[in-house]
């Protein structure tokens, strides 16, 4: 007999393991709609799967949940029932012996609160209140709609123009968009169920690189309306691009010299090549919008007085204005805002970092851009501070990685302090405080807390605060229109309850957000404008969507884009991404399910072709 | 064109044509079950399915297109295991006492399960309960519904009305009245389209001859059944008979053989409501401009679709009543006397091609003869049928029997009513020689026939252009009443039945799946008014004696209150709901 054994894993437990990794795919890939109490009762069956058995609440205690459950499920619960439930799960969690009883009894315990309404429903009338009213996982999850089953499957029939027609249906920022957009489509694609979610904003950009010039259609007849929008960022001139292909007269105020907002102002050319940008917005001005640059509404001109000449406004100023840290030394020479840099570097008016030590604060999308581009100015050492670990940065990973890659320190788990600085008033040193994670927020996100370590001092020549941007609601306020939050308070309709043919959108909105929820924003504005000023134009493009293949690329992996060798790209601020090879793009267009033809897709909300 | 190959067999398609339809088209037969043409193709019961080779697995052929060098299996060792196998799973929750079903015999499961020989099922059965309320006019049996979602689909995308959706999420998703409603308190106009592209015995009419029979059982009961129109195009399509053969005659000597006591043609009474729908046209036209056109009021469905959906045109509507209720009220108001019964002794029942009229016959607004409702009960075709097979009577040796006096035979105009078009056609025969005291050619104004959803037409009448349109299916009515709303058409004198092709192809009229007979009998319609020796509702002998005896004029006192109703005198749930806010 041996003391020890080495133990390996058997057949079954491979499988098993393997099983996990394809259910937690699964769930990934769980679409919108589902009825929470049936889920809640298809997770207790898997948690009792993994009860050890030995005590009685986690034994028999989710074993009696699942039955009462069930029978609200069936229609047969009562509210008794539904009190049972809850004592049990309360009895659970308050006395299982371990974490599987306790956590499982939890997650019952916290949908009984928070999706009472359905087991009420349940229980009532025997009915659901949920359905899946949007049966294509990537097209219910990208806020503008945009068909992506359809473009995919015209790029794998390598008509490329037809997939930018298609998408300018919903968004006409389609290379902008193939550059940066954060695409939320990607997150629940049930290619997840098979291997792997579909590379699907790679995709965009091989169409958007392979089509040449797309003209837009044709405007409807004039409608003699006009309309100010009021910024001329992705929102606003995506607003303007439908209002114009409506027929209507549209005229853009925006601040800046020149058209793009956050776009050009916000998102460096590695990231967002110029020229690409400047297609888009040839594109969309070439339906006929008027454009006032460097107009300031509140100052040049005021809200009343554009009210006077137009039938409607749009307001999609953004999220322009900077946020403070509010400690010491702020004020001191060398601190600027991200927005400060950014827009700079959009005017072409490009810091001189050379030699320079720089330190970021922030941990966001904007940080990195702010990061990346010190590193390309020249900076010596490039540093960004963020009080919470690197897996709870807002920015996307391969974002950070990147920055990583090119050089660049992050520095986690360090809360600013204080700024110092020399008797000229120029920075020397960021001062911070070592951070531990501590319990939870409501966000779900663990919170910093001060670590028992004394302040670190991290010297510095430039500190660039990137911790978010705010609204200059002023104007807006002054003419009667509601600030809630600093934010403007707009329907989910876009428009007000009391301020008459105004209509609002995008990050001032919503705070700082992504160019596809902008874009979104323009889009239900135009709808509505549309409504409001008595007409109904139907948005629709006349591309006919290949029929499905019958069959899908194999399991296997998804394609990801590379980017140029780190050393050669932190020197310049030509694009970063190198885009997908012909060969790559048709194997990734290959593995498209197809969820708009097959599934719920062909019954129910698979292509919604005008709007 | 495509070339492939189903079954061993060469054949060409055109492009874009699913697997199914091309091996229809040569002749190669695919079964299916939730599939219907051009409205349901969404491969839901995997009966269908075929194999293609290079194709793991077996496709759906309802909704998969052909492509160039297919090759195609309807019937490999895959392809039965699959088909089999899902209908005995669907089967698994499918009340199957088809012995007691109303289907039985009419059923594509059925068919289906039995072709497949399928003996006994390997799985447990779990069958859903039956629940639903007793009131409905329009029956759904959850425990034989296979989820096909034609249901649904029917109300979408033909009617516009979006009566039916999916219920509930996982393995409990099923189908029921949209936004969690009742279908007592939805907006359902009982149209039965859903009904009658039911592939099973789910949903259904509220089946109510045991209400028939117990009339006849009744010594103090005198039963007045009347005949709609459309009835005699379809009657006689489940028991056999061509339609030369289904005279209408023999439904009086098969209706007088179960008992009835008095037969008449609901015809008289659609010449009745040209005569009276007609002068209120001549009316209105006469008062000058309106905004909207007069819609027609002989259908309840249509009805009951413009006050949930427009109550604030309601008022457009004719204030005639629908023949079946005209007929009833003169039936119990002023023949009873005629034919020596007190009129509380008179039980009157209408056999209509519609599940509307179950609801329009209970209205509060419906009983003005003064004896209880003008219309005791309302039977569709399909349980007229039920009622000659429940009597074993051989519709091949039935004679034909005249209706019975003193209202007899109608006009052709009265028999067109059943079809679309036909009410316009009829009331545009009568407004010609109300004003030029002179008929037109019978077939001057047959511009307006038609199976097109939407049709218009202008006729001159007194030196004016009349602009006149019809639509059949509530989706087409919707897509006239938006136009109209938005100004985009104008219109003096509106026709709008609630099923696609008309009454002839009404909720309660016979069916068979996969088949759209409305046209066919819509036809059959005009055939008969073609052959009618009267051709104008004015011309009805019985019409002129019942306005010289009884009524007067068109429009006067007695005709208004017997004859025309008030659409506001009751309301649609939705307007309940309103008024309780």
């Amino acid at each position: 007999m041996s003391r020890l054994t080495i133990i390996t894993p058997d057949r079954a437990q491979t499988v098993v393991e393997g099983l996990y990794r394809d259910v937690e795919r699964r769930i990934t890939a769980s679409p919108p709609g589902l009825c929470p109490v049936d889920m809640a009762a298809a997770f207790l069956k898997l948690c009792h799967a993994q009860t050890c058995g030995k005590c009685v609440p986690c034994r028999v205690g989710l074993s009696q949940l699942q039955l009462l459950l069930e029978k609200v499920l069936d229609g047969d619960g009562t509210m008794a029932d539904l009190e049972l439930i809850e004592k049990t799960a309360r009895v659970i969690k308050n006395s299982a012996d371990c974490a599987i009883g306790f956590e499982a009894a939890k997650m019952v315990l916290e949908g009984v609160i928070g999706f009472r309404d359905d087991y009420l429903e349940h229980i009532n009338n025997k009915r659901c209140l949920f359905n899946i009213y949007q049966p294509v996982p990537c097209v219910a999850l990208c806020p503008a709609n945009v068909d992506i089953p359809g473009y995919i499957s015209l790029i794998s029939h390598e008509r490329y123009a037809d997939a930018v027609r298609l998408i300018r249906k919903d968004n006409p920022f389609v290379a902008a968009c193939a550059m940066v957009c954060e695409h939320p489509c990607e997150a629940r694609c049930r290619r997840n169920m098979v291997d792997d979610a579909i590379n699907i904003r790679a995709l965009k950009r091989y169409a958007v690189d392979h089509a040449g010039i797309v003209p837009v259609p044709e405007c409807a007849p004039p409608t003699g309306k006009k309309i100010a929008v009021l910024g001329g960022g992705p929102g606003g001139l995506s607003a303007a691009y439908y209002l114009a292909l409506m027929g209507h007269h549209v005229e853009v105020f925006e601040k800046h010299k020149k058209l793009g907002g956050m776009l050009r102002y916000g998102i460096p050319s590695y990231r967002l090549p110029r020229e690409k940008l400047d297609e888009d917005i040839e594109a969309i001005l070439s339906t006929g919008i008027t454009v006032h640059t460097g107009v300031t509404v509140g100052e040049d001109i005021t809200m009343a007085q554009i009210k006077e000449k137009f039938d409607c406004i749009y307001i999609s100023i953004g999220a322009q204005s900077d946020k403070k840290l509010g400690i010491e030394g702020e004020d001191k020479r060398g601190v600027m805002s991200a927005v400060q840099m950014l827009r700079n570097i959009g005017d072409g008016a490009m810091p001189d970092f050379t030699n320079k030590r720089v330190v970021i604060i922030g941990g966001g999308n904007v940080a990195m851009d702010c990061t990346r581009s010190a590193k390309r100015l020249g900076a010596a050492s490039v540093t960004c501070v963020y009080r919470r670990r690197k897996v709870d940065m807002t920015a996307l990973p391969d974002e950070v990685e990147g920055a990583i890659g090119e050089g660049c320190e992050i520095m986690c788990m360090h809360a600013p302090l204080k700024i110092a600085g020399d008797e000229d008033d120029n920075v020397t040193a960021l001062w911070a405080q070592p951070q531990i994670v501590g319990p939870m927020d409501s966000g779900g996100r663990p919170r910093p807390v001060a670590a028992d370590a004394p302040p670190v001092r991290i010297p510095c020549d430039i500190i660039i605060v990137a911790i978010g941007q705010g609204i200059e609601t002023q104007p807006f306020e002054e003419y009667g229109v509601p600030i809630k939050r600093g934010v403007i308070d707009a329907l989910a309709s876009s428009d007000f309850e009391n301020v008459e043919g105004v209509f609002a959108g995008g990050d001032c909105v919503t705070g700082p957000a992504t160019v596809i929820r902008a874009i979104a924003a323009g889009k239900v504005a135009a709808a509505n404008i549309d409504e409001y000023l008595g007409f109904n134009h139907a948005i629709t493009v006349d591309v006919e969507i290949p029929a499905p293949k019958l069959h899908f690329y194999p399991a296997g992996g998804r394609v990801n884009t590379t980017e140029r060798n780190a050393g050669e790209r932190n020197h310049d601020f030509n694009l970063i991404e190198c885009g997908l090879t012909h060969e790559e793009a048709m194997q990734e267009s290959s593995r498209c399910l197809r969820c708009d033809h097959y599934g719920y897709g062909n019954f129910k909300g698979g292509r919604v072709d005008k709007w | 064109m495509v070339n492939l190959t189903i079954d061993g067999k060469q054949i060409q398609a055109k492009e874009n044509t699913t697997i199914l339809q091309a091996a229809r088209d040569a002749g190669i037969h695919i079964p299916s079950l939730c599939y219907l043409k051009d409205i349901n193709e969404i491969g839901a019961c995997r009966v269908c399915v075929v194999e293609v080779e290079g194709v793991d697995r077996t496709v759906s052929s309802c909704n998969n297109v052909v492509s160039e060098g297919m090759v195609v299996h309807t019937n490999s060792p895959k392809v039965r295991e699959v088909r089999k196998t899902n209908v005995e799973l669907i089967l698994s929750q499918h009340d199957s006492k088809c012995a007691m079903c109303l289907r039985s015999g009419n059923c594509t499961l059925q068919d289906l399960a039995n072709d497949l020989g399928i003996r006994k099922i390997p799985f447990e059965m779990k069958v859903p309960p039956y629940q639903w309320s007793p009131r409905s006019p329009l029956i759904r049996d959850a425990s034989k519904c296979i989820k096909c979602m034609r249901c649904i689909q029917i109300c979408d995308k033909v009617q516009d009305l979006h009566i039916w959706d999916v219920e509930g999420t996982g393995a409990r998703t099923t189908v029921d009245v949209a936004y969690n409603n009742r279908i007592m308190d939805s907006d359902c106009s009982f149209c039965g389209q859903c009904v009658t592209h039911c592939p099973v015995g789910a949903l259904s009419e509220r089946d109510d001859t045991d209400k028939f029979y117990a009339a006849l059982a009744d010594s103090k009961k005198k039963v007045i059944v009347q005949i709609a129109p459309a009835v005699r195009a379809a009657w006689g399509e489940e028991l056999g008979l061509s339609e030369k053969d289904a005279a209408a005659g023999k439904i009086v000597t098969a209706l007088k053989q179960m008992g009835a006591d008095y037969v008449f043609d609901t015809d008289f009474a659609a010449d009745l409501t040209i005569m009276e729908e007609g002068s209120e046209l001549l009316h209105r036209l006469a008062e000058g401009e309106h905004k909207y056109p007069m819609f027609t009021s002989c259908c309840p469905a249509w009805i009951r679709f413009l006050k949930s959906q427009y109550p604030d045109m309601t008022d457009c509507l004719s204030t005639a009543k629908s023949p079946q209720q005209m007929f009833g009220a003169v039936i119990k108001g002023y023949y009873a006397e005629k034919l020596g019964i007190p009129k509380e002794e008179v039980f009157s029942v209408s056999i209509m091609p519609c599940i509307s009229k179950k609801s329009e016959h209970i209205l509060p607004t419906m009983a003005d003869a003064g004896a209880g409702q003008d219309v005791d009960l309302v039977l569709t075709t399909r349980e007229l049928v039920r009622l000659i097979r429940a009597d074993h009577i051989n519709p091949a040796d039935l004679e034909i029997s005249p209706f019975d006096s003193p209202i007899g035979e109608a006009t052709g105009a009265g028999v067109i009513f059943g079809v679309t078009g036909g009410v316009m056609e009829a009331a545009l025969r009568s407004a010609y020689f109300l004003v030029n005291g002179e008929n037109a050619a019978p077939d001057a104004f047959k511009d307006v026939r038609g199976q097109d959803g939407w049709r218009e037409a202008t006729f001159t009448l007194a030196g004016k252009d009349l602009k006149v349109a019809v639509a059949s299916g509530l989706g087409n009515a919707r897509k006239l009443v938006k136009a109209l709303r938005r100004g985009t058409v104008k219109y003096d004198f509106v026709e709008i039945m609630a099923c696609p092709g008309g009454c002839a192809g009404g909720g309660g009229q016979p069916m068979k799946d996969g088949l759209e007979q409305a046209e066919r009998r819509g036809n059959h319609l005009y055939f008969l008014d073609d052959i009618s020796e009267l051709r104008f509702s004015h011309d009805n002998p019985a019409v002129q004696a019942l306005y010289k005896d009884f009524l007067g004029e068109p429009l006067s006192e007695k005709a208004h209150h017997l004859l025309h109703t008030d659409h506001h005198g009751w309301k649609m749930p939705r307007e309940e709901r309103m008024d309780e806010k």
